[in-house]
């Protein structure tokens, strides 16, 4: 099999991108006090967090395989994070 | 004044847990609203696919003529996988096909027959709905929130999987340890029938599990599954939380390192990714079953943390069926007595517990602190492959009998003697 990246492996996946509630929302400032921003980074395998060039947290929540996981490894207070609304967000056709 | 409810019982989450209680309940003739948040069911949930089946064919003896199941399973895989080898146990027994004692399952397809059921049965099927949280009053679950809607139920049974936001709403669980939970990430493998058959050496519809050990996660504890589904693969890796996040490591990148691994990549030869997913798995055995009853509801399956990972398998599809089953009949007596509060359904729990399955729970209790010893991914591993690359590579030194090179191995490998009986007590006593 040819290697696949992240964004290649997404591109299979459909999505119902909610385009008005994201799902996700980080303390920015809390995140940068706790420092929990890396793990965040790690963590998720759909590459939803980033470090954005002024050192906060960038998120693209449409990626986001709502596992939880990133919710998991937080610092209490960091992520905002729930489901997205009902019919929204990834949906898998496999599993 | 409290308001009639709605149904006699409301389940949130249309996974395994709640269709098998949902169908239970509502063959029983109760009113059962079961709410789904993915706009179909099974759209939202993922396993690495081996369901043993036994359990869930007591719910539907007809289960393997007419669900959507991919192969049964008759062979078993245990690899234990180093940078430069790999030793494999291969199990193989025609007493695993009759009768069927696992399939090959993908969610996608299998939960929305399994809903389809529960309708047929009479259930209502609310799905696209996210539930927001359960509804109280004097301190009994009276039913559940939606955005502005309100669903009121005798009966509440939270059946919304891992991250159960509804037993934490309830004041059932709390935030989870992290060693209670593994991070699963899964890619299905398009592969022509014919190439997967050949490859895995298989005929007509049976199929193989691959369980593997060792580096395939990078150090990470946890490890690597390949399962055949009729014409694709599903591959993953499942890996402890608290490890994961103290090693550092990146989670995409070790699922990377999976793939690309020379032992697992040929496997993959030719084939395509559809689909990329991932999920949390409840890790923490009997350790982590909280309270699964309150007034007015009951937890279900992975919201319940009812998982059995030994290593060798991930058990939590047919631990789901086994308390819907117990659920459901818990529930059932509890709405004959017209006494659902906490004591009324206290019944789940002994039920539960006495089944198999909970009764494999305990057996399994010391599993999760056995599958935390560091050994046990790389170090026996290598121990093994080095083992035998002296029997095998004829290097043109005089041979030794075998047992002259294991010591001399053991010596060179940083496994003790010492660590190796205990490992060995332990592991005879906690799998
Ligand atoms: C990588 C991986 C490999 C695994 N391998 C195996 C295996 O080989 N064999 C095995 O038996 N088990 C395996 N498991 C475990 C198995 O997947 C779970 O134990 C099983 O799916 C639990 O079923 P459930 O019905 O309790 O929960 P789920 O299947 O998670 O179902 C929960 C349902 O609730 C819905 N829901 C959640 N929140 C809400 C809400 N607020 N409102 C409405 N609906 C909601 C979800 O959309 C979902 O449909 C694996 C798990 C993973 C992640
Ligand atoms: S839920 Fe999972 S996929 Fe989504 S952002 Fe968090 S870690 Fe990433």
């Amino acid at each position: 099999m040819r290697t696949t990246s992240v964004p290649d492996r997404l591109a299979a996946n459909s999505y119902v991108t909610d385009e008005e509630q994201p799902h996700i929302r980080v303390d920015q400032e809390l995140a940068r006090r706790t420092g929990c921003g890396d793990r965040l980074i790690a963590v998720c395998p759909a590459k939803v967090y980033s470090r954005e060039a002024d050192g906060t947290i960038g998120v693209e929540h449409a990626a986001c395989l709502e596992c939880g996981a990133c919710l998991a490894v937080a610092d209490p207070g960091v992520l905002e994070w729930t489901y997205p609304r009902g019919g929204f967000g990834v949906a898998f056709r496999e599993g | 004044m409290t308001a009639e409810p709605d149904f006699d019982v409301v389940v949130v989450g249309a996974g395994i847990a709640g269709c098998v209680t949902a169908y239970r309940l509502a063959q029983a003739g109760r009113s059962v609203a079961l709410v789904e948040r993915g706009a179909a069911p099974g759209s939202k949930n993922l396993s690495g696919g081996v369901l043993y089946s036994r359990g869930l064919e007591e719910v539907f003896p007809d289960l393997l003529e007419r669900a959507p199941i991919e192969r049964r399973i008759t062979r078993n895989y245990l690899q234990l996988l180093n940078a430069e080898s790999a030793v494999g146990i291969d199990y193989q027994d025609r007493r695993l096909a009759e009768p069927v004692n696992a399939v090959t399952v993908l969610r996608a397809r299998f939960d929305p027959w399994l809903a389809e059921q529960c309708e047929e049965a009479g259930a209502d099927l609310l799905s696209g709905v996210r539930v927001d949280g359960v509804l109280r009053e004097d301190g009994r679950v009276v039913g559940v929130r939606a955005g502005e809607d309100e669903l009121r139920a005798h009966v509440v049974v939270a059946a919304d999987g891992v991250n159960s936001f509804l037993a934490r709403s309830a004041g059932l669980r709390g935030r989870e340890p992290l060693h209670h939970l593994a991070l699963g990430v899964k890619a299905v493998v398009a592969l022509p029938e014919e190439r997967l058959r050949e490859r895995f050496h298989l005929t007509g519809d049976e199929g193989v599990a691959y369980a593997v050990v060792g580096d395939c996660t990078r150090g990470v504890g946890g490890g690597g599954f390949l399962y055949t589904n009729r014409a694709s693969l599903s591959v993953g890796v499942v890996l402890r939380l608290d490890d994961l996040v103290a090693k550092g490591e990146d989670s995409a990148a070790v699922f990377d390192h999976f793939l690309a691994h020379p032992f697992v990549a040929p496997l993959l030869e030719g084939g395509e990714v559809v689909e990329y997913g991932s999920h949390l798995v409840a890790e923490g055995g009997l350790a982590m079953l909280g309270e699964v009853v309150t007034d007015g509801m009951v937890v279900v399956g992975d919201a319940a943390g009812l998982t059995i990972n030994t290593g060798l398998t991930v058990r939590g599809m047919d631990l789901a069926v086994a308390s819907g089953v117990a659920a459901a009949s818990a529930v059932g007596r509890a709405l004959d007595a017209g006494d659902t509060s906490r004591d009324g359904l206290a019944g789940y729990r002994r039920e539960l517990l006495g089944s198999t399955a909970g009764r494999d729970l305990q057996t399994y209790a010391k599993a999760p602190a056995f599958l935390e010893r560091e050994r046990m991914y790389h170090d026996y591993g290598a121990l093994l492959g080095d083992v035998l690359h002296r029997v095998y590579d004829h290097d043109l030194t005089p041979r030794r009998h075998l047992l002259d090179v294991a010591r001399a191995e053991l010596r060179r490998s940083p496994v003790r003697v010492r660590d190796l009986v205990r490992d060995g007590l332990a592991g005879v006593r906690a799998l």
